[in-house]
């Protein structure tokens, strides 16, 4: 398929440029603006809580990078249940959820760390083996293995299909962290925002930083996911390409031999 | 501000974490990119 020239194939000075778009760009772009204001909003302008004073502005950070994480988890479990369901799948819909599992689980270690420290402020504990935050650090757990199962050997294929039924069956744990603080008892605090009565009570600069928050944070994920599922694309070509030619090295050794 | 620490503590971890997450893509993409022909890049 690869000929030796195109295994040293250099690209064209546009192309190593890397895997950016006009998009992708303006993506990135609306990013940094959101983000930018988030931070200067959330440390400056929003006010202290009547409770919490200045500790909720860990919030800003805190629930925006949790939603993210789940919405990165959700886009992994649709794109692998679609590879189950699909007659014949395309490799997009792996790379998808394997770069949409990358990011969430980022996103998902930003939310265990703010928290954490959010955790030290209010509660005076860093950690304790509450039902959310345990059910969180389990959720984490299971898509570190989910990445670890894609690394092993075999083909894209193969991959796919193993790392599509873990992502099917990891994706039911969102709603148990998501519902844990109101199926059992916790100490972190119950939903503010996704209220099942709708009704929220929060200043308005506080709830609009919050929702840029959101913005911010799922800018950066369409940003990171478009970009790590093309590099995840470049990866398998390379190592195909590898493949191939240590194959057709191995046939020429062998003919030698037979001569 | 008060708990200044910790507050600014989790800001600079999250942006951090995806500065350093963006910084990693960028040049794995330039990298892998130079290996790859450009027919095998669909965005291109």
């Amino acid at each position: 398929m690869y000929g030796e020239n195109d295994m040293n194939h250099d690209s064209t000075p546009d192309a190593v440029g890397g895997v950016a778009t006009s998009t992708s760009r303006t993506i990135g772009v609306l990013a940094i603006v959101t983000m930018t204001w988030v931070v200067v909003s959330g440390l400056f302008f929003t006010p202290a809580d009547a409770n919490q004073g200045d500790a909720v502005r860990i919030m800003y950070v805190h629930v925006p990078t949790a939603w993210i994480a789940y919405l990165a988890f959700i886009v992994t479990g649709v794109a692998s249940l679609t590879w189950l369901l699909k007659k014949t799948p395309s490799l997009v819909l792996d790379r998808v959820a394997g770069a949409s599992a990358e990011v969430g689980v980022l996103f998902m270690a930003m939310t265990l760390v703010s928290g954490s420290l959010w955790g030290r402020l209010t509660w005076g504990t860093y950690w304790v083996w509450d039902p959310r935050l345990t059910t969180t650090a389990f959720l984490f757990v299971t898509y570190v293995g989910y990445l670890a199962v894609r690394g092993l050997g075999g083909s894209p294929q193969q991959r796919a299909q193993r790392s599509a039924i873990i992502a099917s069956l990891a994706v039911l744990e969102i709603p148990l962290v998501h519902f844990s603080v109101v199926m059992w008892r916790s100490l972190h605090q119950s939903a503010s925002i996704l209220r099942p009565d709708g009704d929220v009570k929060m200043d308005g600069l506080m709830l609009f930083t919050l929702f840029s928050g959101v913005f911010a944070f799922t800018f950066t994920f369409i940003w990171l996911v478009m970009h790590r599922q093309r590099l995840l694309m470049m990866r398998d070509i390379v190592i195909e390409k590898g493949l191939e030619v240590a194959i057709r090295e191995r046939q020429i050794e062998r003919s030698g031999f037979d001569k | 501000m008060s708990d200044a620490g910790f507050i600014v503590l989790s800001y600079v971890f999250t942006i951090g974490s995806i500065l350093l997450l963006v910084v990693v893509t960028i040049r794995q993409g330039r990298l892998l990119s130079r290996q790859v022909a450009d027919q095998d890049k669909p965005w291109i």
